[in-house]
């Protein structure tokens, strides 16, 4: 085990911390949508899940993570096989995929929205991407979320305005599936790692970044959270692992996603 | 048979109110030239299928669009299209709303001839509350429910592609052919602009007839085009013009459509349209994206 970093982000700790969620995945197809989430899918096929298959987010399935950003002429891709888009669907429906994506809400059920807020349906107020592939995503296979911004706005009181992925919500559970069916695993913000281990699937808080406190994450969600008695820091990296994330994003992109690019631990 | 035709003469064949399933993906291998034709054009009402970008951005500021079946609309680095967000934002076109795989599935029902194909994609979201058209359906083999996807038949399908024959043999050597083949087999014609009209020699070699992605039969019109998918890109010839599409994003926020459509496509050719953006050389300078 190498020595833990003192000096790190907030971006690197959630690299680190979404990685940890691959852990016991095996060999699955990981995609992280976004640049940190990319970085954490790279860096768990790196050190801590050596199975995993990830592609090029074009058209090929890699047998090593690229790095993120503007690669040198004399980079040389290592391709695996063919993916695109339209295989993707083959391996989605199959069951063996765990994808990190960002929705713009998400609601107690854990249902998340990236489509259109506010309004009605027919004329929103705002129209953001449409529904992209996450009702595929959330039926078929496990679904993690990195949410950059904890705020009441994102973790939405009543469910989303456009509920894109299937949750834990027995109301909306389809004609013989069972709400255990549905995988969402865990839920990454700027300021606790969740997941939906409490009571009848509650949204639960697993860890609070260093420095934050329970009350900041109450006072930032619009729904109750099912909160354990003793809640440990999120594990900080590794010097190892910010060797590792160096490499795997030698322009730095992870200090330009986050709000002034935050330390890991709060002064 | 000879299928080379002129954009013009793929205008004239399409009428108001047809569904038109438009290839490529986001700001991807569009057939952005056959687009500007009907932006020429009067046609109306036209539902659209489609992984969207600028096309159907374009198509719903000139007002041609009455429906989008769509998963997103998107510029991939501008996240969100600028027109189709104003269209919908101002509640002007009708709405089917898929996931990205229900879509491929909708257009495998229609080139196979199956009212519908049933899949879990959808469930227990609101694709279904906000779609009436979407049915569930009991099986006759488990005690689920599950969505049946209608089949997404297409009155035409505009697609680019990087060469092809005067017979319709259509070659994409780009990384990813994305759901092409399905759009070009859904839709009852089939319209391809291509980059570079080749014998049909060009073929012979397996690895050239590799990337021969449907049979010359789903072909009905042969439009080339060299450039024709700018201002998306058309891998590996040349990637999507970023200034470009910044400029055409920098027009919703301030001057509207017609500051753009004004200034490269109202009352001008496509050769017009190149000269304006630089000519075909510097098309075909544009860096490939990297992802």
């Amino acid at each position: 085990m190498s020595e833990f970093a003192t000096d790190y982000s907030l971006a690197e700790l959630l690299i680190c911390a979404n990685a940890a969620a691959y852990d016991d995945d095996g060999e699955i197809l990981v995609t992280g949508i976004g640049v940190l989430p990319r970085i954490a899918a790279s860096l768990a096929m790196k050190t801590s899940n050596l199975d995993i298959m990830m592609t090029d987010s074009e058209a090929w399935l890699l047998a090593e993570p690229n790095p993120v950003g503007q690669r040198p002429d004399d980079f040389i891709q290592k391709n695996e096989t063919w993916m695109g888009f339209s295989r993707i669907f083959d391996n989605v429906w199959s069951g063996c995929r765990h994808i990190t994506g960002g929705p713009t809400q998400m609601d107690c059920f854990g249902q998340s929205n990236i489509s259109c807020l506010g309004g009605s349906y027919e004329q929103p107020k705002v129209q953001m991407l449409g529904a992209r592939g996450f009702p595929g995503n959330s039926i078929s296979h496990a679904n993690s979320f990195l949410i950059p911004s904890h705020n009441t706005r994102v973790f939405v009181e009543g469910e989303c305005d456009m509920v894109c992925t299937i949750g834990y919500n027995p109301a909306r559970l389809p004609k013989g599936h069972q709400l255990a069916d549905v995988d969402l695993r865990m839920v990454l913000t700027n300021l606790c790692v969740m997941d939906f281990g409490g009571p009848d699937f509650q949204m639960r808080v697993v860890s609070l970044h260093p420095g934050v406190n329970i009350d900041e994450v109450t006072q930032n969600t619009g729904f109750e959270l099912c909160i354990p008695d003793t809640i440990p820091v999120t594990v900080g990296p590794t010097k190892a692992q910010l060797s590792v994330i160096a490499q795997l994003d030698p322009h730095d992109l992870r200090s330009r996603q986050l709000k002034d690019n935050p330390p890991g631990v709060r002064i | 048979m000879n299928k080379v035709m002129k954009a013009a003469d793929m205008v004239a064949s399409l009428r108001d109110g047809m569904t038109v399933g438009i290839g490529g993906w986001g700001p991807r291998r569009k057939p952005m030239a056959l687009i500007r034709e009907i932006l020429r054009s009067d046609l109306k009402d036209l539902t659209l299928v489609a992984y969207g970008g600028a096309d159907v951005g374009m198509l719903c500021a000139a007002g041609k669009v009455k429906k989008v079946v769509f998963a997103f609309v998107s510029l991939d680095f501008i996240p969100l299209e600028p027109y189709f967000r104003q269209a919908r934002q101002q509640g002007a076109i009708e709405t089917l709303e898929i996931d990205e795989g229900m879509m491929l599935l909708g257009l495998r029902a229609a080139a196979w001839g199956c009212p519908f194909i049933p899949t879990q994609v959808g469930l227990g979201t609101d694709v279904l509350n906000v779609n009436p058209e979407l049915k569930v359906v009991d099986s006759p083999y488990d005690d689920k429910e599950w969505l049946a996807m209608p089949a997404l038949q297409l009155d035409a399908a505009l697609i680019h592609v990087d060469r092809a024959d005067n017979r319709g043999v259509c070659q994409i050597k780009g990384a990813d052919h994305y759901m092409d083949d399905w759009f070009a087999r859904a839709a009852t014609k089939t319209y391809v602009s291509c980059d570079e009209l080749v014998d049909s020699d060009y073929f012979t070699p397996e690895q050239e007839a590799r990337f021969v992605f449907w049979e010359r039969s789903q072909t009905t019109g042969v439009i080339p085009i060299a450039g024709g998918a700018h201002p998306s890109s058309c891998s590996p010839f040349y990637g999507f013009d970023v200034p470009h599409f910044k400029e055409y994003a920098a027009s919703a926020k301030e001057g509207g459509f017609n500051t753009y459509v004004d200034k490269y496509i109202n009352g001008k050719s496509e050769a017009d349209y190149q000269a304006l953006v630089g000519g075909i050389d510097s098309i075909k300078q544009l860096p490939l994206a990297v992802y």
